[in-house]
């Protein structure tokens, strides 16, 4: 116990007098926070949009400004041919093109409604899908309009009412929050013990540590502590910043949300030893930290959700333990789902806590 | 067994793979003495020390170190030693203080204990106004005798120096021999490899490595005798140009 503080005291004092550690730890969430929530964002705006129309009634007219006015579309040009609107969308400038037939308002009056064609462009396979919904909407929108002034009867217009749970302006920003601060437990979690551990390698003063009674569990809980304190300290800064800026506070408790984060710091700093512990240089334990930190980071649901992933790749997905802290940041944020609801997340991640954990020790060698 | 014998080690031998580092060495070291551990660059020294002080398994043979079995008492070996290795291991981005408080409370020695050794230390060095220096910005020489001080703050019963003046002065080189002396007149053992022959003969028995292979143990006067040399030196140089392996 004594020889713990002492290496703890000696691990402290070289994290502050480190001319780059407390800058990084610092520095980093508040970019996180500050920075990527404007910028990872996956709703779509300014969608280029060309309507051609043919009809040049009060309607189409009507359905020109409306476009115009809304935030969602930039409207290009409204050009007379087909043609030209194409070679718009082919250029990128135009991303969806909306045709209004000849005639179509007469033939909405007299209820019998003629065709009207939306052509998007698929390349940016999002940009595209999303602006032919909106394209749909907005249109859906004008003749709900004026079926409303008219009084007339829209067979084909029946209005579907959505209705956004939980995340009520379905801003992506909300669902990306929780998601960033998980980043960063695994950067400065995991990255930075694995890193201090190699540093140690590479001066050689490991050796002079491997040489004294010092146990390696005692070294190893040495160097994970203060990356453990760092991590709840940061994931506090981000909740509180995520606060002030965004105005998003946890809907559940953040009892909750503070054990999750404790087991999933364990279990980061747990992989990032292990890892330590199988390199010798900084750049291999980089490599293969970074190797991980892309999986967790494209297959954890971090950026897109688990359940939109093919069979197989939903399964390899259970041997990430960022999903389930994802799953229960999400939910725990946004819903306020309880520790009793979330439990068989919570036991997946205090066994990856103990298993990482049990390896971290189990793979630091005083002997060769 | 013979508690005067510190080290003892019988056919001790390492294999990396089908290279043999250490091949079947034998030797004892009394308690008290300078034991010089000679070789030329590869012949295997710093193999067979690592072996002694525990940080790394034999691949055959058997041992004592401080009377704990090397195969087996590992970790009771490493309380009762002191190691010094080639490259300098004090923490750098920690004080000197520091530096020695860590070490102390490794060990376990108490507070009065690591304070009265301390000043012991400090004085001897004359290095009290350098308490609070960072261990990084001190010259190397200096810093060369602050590693073999934390290294016997604890007394222990042997101490492993692997080139421990290295790159040093021959001022500072003196002085770093004075402190050895000091070391194992008060009892510690000393275990030193070295590649000045000067240093050699201050050594009270010497052994010297060829290929993995002990080829020589006795004491530097002993040796010359025998070699019908004038100094270790040309002693070394006749054993030595057998060597099979390189650089």
């Amino acid at each position: 116990m004594r020889t713990l503080l002492i290496l703890l005291d000696k691990e402290f004092r070289q994290f502050i007098r480190n001319s780059f550690l407390p800058k990084v730890a610092l520095i980093f969430p508040l970019m996180i926070m500050l920075v990527m929530p404007w910028v990872m964002t996956l709703d779509v705006r300014h969608i280029g949009i060309a309507i051609i129309d043919n009809d040049r009634s009060s309607l189409s007219n009507r359905l020109i400004r409306k476009t115009d006015a809304s935030d969602y579309f930039t409207l290009i040009s409204v050009p007379e041919r087909y043609d030209t609107a194409f070679a718009l969308l082919e250029k990128g400038d135009a991303d969806v093109i909306i045709e209004v037939p000849d005639g179509f308002e007469q033939s909405i009056l007299l209820g019998n409604p003629k065709k009207m064609r939306i052509t998007a462009n698929g390349v940016n396979a999002l940009k595209g899908n999303l602006g032919s919904q909106y394209a749909v909407r907005i249109i859906t929108q004008t003749l709900t309009e004026l079926q409303r002034e008219q009084g007339i009867d829209l067979p084909s217009t029946e209005p579907i009412v959505v209705e956004n749970r939980y995340n009520p302006t379905l801003e992506y920003r909300n669902y990306m929050i929780p998601a960033l601060m998980i980043m960063l437990l695994i950067m400065l979690c995991g990255f930075l013990p694995s890193l201090n551990l190699v540093g140690e390698k590479e001066t050689g003063t490991i050796e002079q540590i491997n040489v004294t009674p010092v146990g390696r569990f005692t070294f190893t809980l040495a160097k994970l502590i203060p990356y453990w304190i760092i991590g709840l300290v940061v994931l506090s800064i981000a909740m509180l910043l995520a606060y002030l800026v965004y105005g998003l506070s946890p809907v559940g408790s953040l009892g909750a949300i503070y054990l999750a984060a404790a087991l999933f710091v364990l279990t980061m700093s747990g992989l990032g030893v292990t890892i330590a512990n199988g390199s010798s240089t900084m750049q291999q334990a980089m490599f293969v930290m970074f190797f991980f930190v892309m999986i967790f980071v494209l297959m954890s649901g971090l950026i897109t959700p688990v359940a939109s992933m093919p069979e197989w790749a939903q399964w390899i997905t259970r041997f990430l333990p960022p999903r389930y802290f994802i799953e229960i940041m999400q939910a725990v944020y946004l819903k306020g789902t309880t520790v009793k609801e979330l439990w068989a997340n919570y036991t997946a991640l205090t066994a990856f806590a103990i298993i990482l954990n049990l390896l971290a020790t189990l793979t630091y060698k005083k002997r060769s | 067994m013979n508690r005067d014998k510190v080290i003892s080690v019988k056919n001790l031998s390492k294999k990396f793979g089908e290279f043999i580092a250490v091949d079947r060495i034998s030797f004892e070291v009394e308690r008290g003495e300078i034991f010089g551990f000679l070789g030329a660059n590869g012949a295997g020294k710093t193999t067979a020390m690592r072996m002694l002080c525990g940080l790394s398994y034999p691949t055959s043979g058997s041992g004592t170190v401080a009377g704990y079995d090397i195969m087996t008492q590992g970790e009771e070996i490493k309380r009762h030693i002191g190691y010094m290795s080639q490259r300098f291991s004090l923490y750098e981005d920690l004080t000197v203080w520091e530096n020695i408080r860590l070490y102390a409370g490794i060990y376990g020695l108490n507070r009065r204990q690591t304070l009265r050794r301390t000043v012991e230390l400090l004085d001897r060095l004359q290095f009290r106004s350098e308490i609070r220096t960072r261990v990084g910005s001190l010259p190397l020489g200096w810093k060369q005798k602050l590693a073999f001080s934390v290294a016997t703050l604890h007394r222990p019963e042997v101490v492993f120096l692997d080139e421990p003046t290295g790159g040093v002065d021959p001022v500072t080189r003196r002085q770093f021999w004075e402190l050895i002396y000091e070391a194992a007149a008060a009892g510690t053992t000393v275990f030193v490899t070295t590649h000045y022959m000067d240093e050699a003969e201050y050594c009270s028995r010497v052994s010297i490595m060829v290929d993995g292979q002990i080829r020589a143990l006795d004491t530097p006067t002993l040796l010359k005798q025998q070699f019908a040399a004038k100094s270790m030196d040309e002693v070394f140089r006749t054993l030595a140009r057998d060597a099979k392996r390189g650089e």
